[in-house]
């Protein structure tokens, strides 16, 4: 076992640090937060440039061959620069749906165009009442001929503003809570029925409503089979979670860092706050569960490529647990040690408390994957 | 970045299972596996079925009857051991005072105290805390007064663990008064059947008598049994408490004791069912097997680093981590196991040698309560969690 990075991936994790570090300050993100796409084309393809687009592909379907390890890599350093273009829609989610159901021809079709970030992907999947269940789905694809007709709404399609191609996933057969009958279909954002009003998040990033009114789709754009999308997007979104749980760790971080230099440079009745042991001891907590996060968060990475799905999203369900329970505890206390001004929006660490919310928010919470590992039979059983 | 164990290191993992499933005597392992306490027999039958194999001190040097193995094959093992379970090794000879003699000692006491320590002929306790000095160690009052070839003690030790059964005591003793209160410390070995020492019991909340107070009075100790320099205990003392760092999360022994739990939910019976069905017990039991994942990983990340840089003997604030949470946790399971027997956990069984009233059934709810209280100890012992959080602080966060 060794957890230090390989000389390439040092090099991966230094010249992205070098790249935000550069460009993606605070002051920098907050204007490209005001640009009227609220992130930026220009960084968008200097991540291209630096292959990270690339990084998780098959070298024969055009990408790098990257591990989840490099992803970890990618999605801490995008999480301590709070980055706003939308890498996870496009690679991880996106590009999981190409990775583990697209046909040879459909990823020798469009890994290329991502790998070079010419091409963005949007993966809609949650619905209004479907919460993190991913095996609700109440849109409905009906047959037409060859190819399908898609009808139905999808709700807070990450990256759905800007995606050019959607991954909609619709019911083939059976009830709207059934395993079975569900179809991952590609569509193209501009089709004829489809419908989007975009809209920024809590955290700065973006996502949009999508509506599907007759959608035709091509049989040439269903993704696996129509009737068991579900095992892929199970997959994808445990490769997901890992992904989430390592930009956590990166803004954990960084609102660990933040409370230590403002606990050191904050006076009060004569004296630096964080001589005050009950401060002191406040900061600690935070450490602690920062480091538990970045293990479990370790642990999820172990397991993201492994092909035994009920280890695997048992490790999941810990990890997302984990980080939900452990970004809260560093998020809210890093607001408190900070007082009034970590209140402000023109200071960092509510924004970086804003988006460690979010990550708990999205494929499914603390209290969600507990229940979910408790059925499973816990970690040990 | 390398996140699973090598073929080699499964290989071992089996190799060792493979002798505790040997050799373990199904007794000991009973007794553990139902909380109960072990007496001085069963450590010393299992301390010398470990030495005979040669793996009684497996992280001692090799010259001193050590293994060789890297911090990684020394963390296998001792994982392994708690999660059979078996004992570990008794802490106060192979942990505490046996690399400090081996480290500062000199030949004579290297030669005359380290084979009996793996051979447990010598029951070791430690003799640092005192009625005054808790957390603040250093305020220690024990005094050790040169006269000729021996020092006079005199003071009072406290929270002396298994003293009962103790052939030595290793003690902090003030042989300064006038330097500051660190730099006036040394290191004393003290023969328990010297005149002068008297123990008396100290009974905890759990009715055990586990620790006790140990009074000297006009204790004569040979000059020999200094260890190191006179008025350098203090560095000595901080090298012990940063010496032990791959046992101090107690990984193995939390994963055995969730095993446990989950063995006895199935047989209690809630709302008409077994107890482990009840969705809002499971939750409870995977909240902590969660923590428990991430501190082994802790645990892990630790000692890849010492196996790739080599342990410095200083105190790590990593284990400074692994004491809070892998205290956390244990308690946590004790918890839950005193819920699993529900109301049959009120019984008090009086610990009576000799016996023969027959146990209040079920026999195995008798340790449930007991055990959790006895465990509020692991967040105060060994520098209280609040020392642990001024250590992280100072040392780490720079505060």
């Amino acid at each position: 076992m060794d957890f230090d990075l390989t000389e390439e991936q040092s090099i991966l994790k230094d010249s992205l640090d070098r790249l935000l570090a550069d460009k993606y300050d605070f002051e920098k993100r907050m204007k490209i937060m005001a640009q009227p796409d609220g992130w930026s084309g220009e960084m968008w393809n200097a991540y291209a440039e630096m292959g990270l687009m690339a990084l998780p592909f098959a070298e024969e379907d055009g990408g790098l061959g990257g591990s989840p390890v490099e992803t970890m890599i990618v999605m801490e350093a995008l999480g301590r620069a709070l980055v706003l273009e939308p890498y996870f829609a496009t690679v991880v989610l996106g590009g999981g749906v190409l990775r583990h159901g697209a046909s040879a021809e459909q990823r020798a079709e469009f890994v290329p165009l991502v790998a070079g970030g010419e091409l963005k992907l949007a993966l809609a999947h949650t619905e209004r009442n479907s919460r993190y269940d991913l095996n609700h789905v109440e849109t409905v694809a009906r047959r037409d001929g060859d190819g399908w007709v898609l009808s139905g709404q999808k709700s807070v399609v990450l990256g759905g503003d800007a995606a050019d191609h959607i991954f909609v996933t619709a019911r083939t057969a059976g009830d709207i809570r059934d395993m079975n009958g569900i179809g991952i279909f590609m569509v193209d954002a501009k089709a004829e029925g489809l419908a989007r009003r975009s809209y920024t998040n809590q955290d700065g990033t973006h996502a949009a409503e999508i509506s599907l009114d007759g959608v035709t789709v091509p049989a040439a754009s269903v993704i696996g089979d129509p009737g068991d999308g579900l095992s892929i997007i199970r997959r994808v979104a445990d490769e997901a979670i890992a992904a989430l749980s390592a930009e956590a760790i990166g803004v954990m971080e960084k609102l660990h860092a933040l409370t230590l230099e403002y606990l050191k440079v904050r006076k009060q009745f004569g004296v630096p706050i964080g001589a005050f042991q009950v401060l002191q001891h406040k900061a600690v907590d935070i450490f602690v569960a920062l480091e538990q996060a970045r293990s479990i968060t370790l642990y999820a990475t172990m397991m993201a490529d492994s092909d035994d799905e009920d280890e695997r999203s048992r490790a999941m369900n810990a990890a997302k647990a984990e980080i939900g329970r452990a970004g809260q505890l560093a998020g809210e206390n890093a607001i408190q040690l900070h007082g009034g001004v970590g209140m402000t929006m023109e200071y960092a660490v509510g924004h970086y408390f804003k988006r460690m919310t979010s990550i708990d928010l999205t494929f499914g919470d603390h209290d969600h994957h507990l229940r979910r590992l408790a059925e499973r039979g816990g970690l040990f059983g | 970045m390398e996140l699973r164990f090598t073929p080699e290191e499964l290989a071992f993992r089996d190799e060792v299972r493979a002798f505790f499933a040997e050799n373990v005597p199904d007794e000991t392992r009973a007794k553990m596996s139902e909380g109960e306490h072990l007496d001085k027999d069963d450590m010393v039958e299992w301390t010398r079925i470990l030495n005979d194999k040669g793996w009684a001190v497996p992280h001692w040097p090799e010259e001193y009857g050590g293994t060789g193995w890297d911090p990684m094959r020394q963390y296998i093992f001792l994982e392994e051991l708690q999660r059979y379970p078996a004992p570990s090794p008794l802490p106060f000879g192979v942990n505490m005072v046996g690399p400090v003699i081996y480290t500062f000692g000199n030949e004579e006491q290297k030669k005359r105290f380290l084979p009996r320590i793996a051979n447990l002929d010598d029951w070791w306790c430690q003799g640092f805390s005192e009625p005054g000095a808790g957390s603040d160690l250093a305020s220690l009052k024990t005094r050790a007064v040169r006269d000729g070839d021996h020092y006079i003690v005199n003071g009072q030790k406290t929270w002396t663990t298994l003293a009962q059964y103790a052939d030595w005591i290793f003690c902090l003793v003030r042989t300064d008064t006038e330097a500051k209160k660190q730099e006036g410390i040394s290191f004393l070995l003290i023969d328990m059947n010297t005149p002068g020492i008297e123990v008396r019991p100290i009974i905890t909340i759990d009715g055990g008598r586990e620790v006790n107070e140990v009074f000297l009075t006009d204790v004569k100790v040979p000059v020999e049994n200094l260890v190191g320099q006179e008025n350098k205990g203090w560095d000595y003392a901080k090298f012990l408490l940063g010496n032990e760092r791959t046992n101090i999360a107690r990984v193995g022994m939390s994963k055995q004791r969730i095993a446990r739990v989950r063995e006895l939910a199935a047989k209690e019976m809630s709302g008409g069912r077994p107890l482990i069905e009840d969705p809002r017990f499971r939750e409870k039991l995977s909240s902590i097997e969660i923590d428990l994942k991430a501190l082994e990983l802790t645990q892990l990340r630790v000692v890849a680093a010492d196996a790739k840089r080599g342990n410095t003997g200083r105190p790590d604030p990593a284990s400074s981590i692994l004491k809070i949470k892998g205290s956390e946790i244990q308690q946590g399971i004790t918890h839950l196991l005193m819920q699993v027997m529900g109301p049959h956990a009120l019984p008090y069984h009086e610990d009576i040698e000799g016996s023969n009233e027959p146990p209040i059934e079920p026999d195995y709810a008798g340790s449930a309560a007991p055990g959790y209280f006895n465990y509020r100890k692991v967040s105060i012992y060994g520098g209280s969690n609040e020392i642990q959080k001024n250590i992280i602080a100072k040392a780490v966060l720079g505060l």
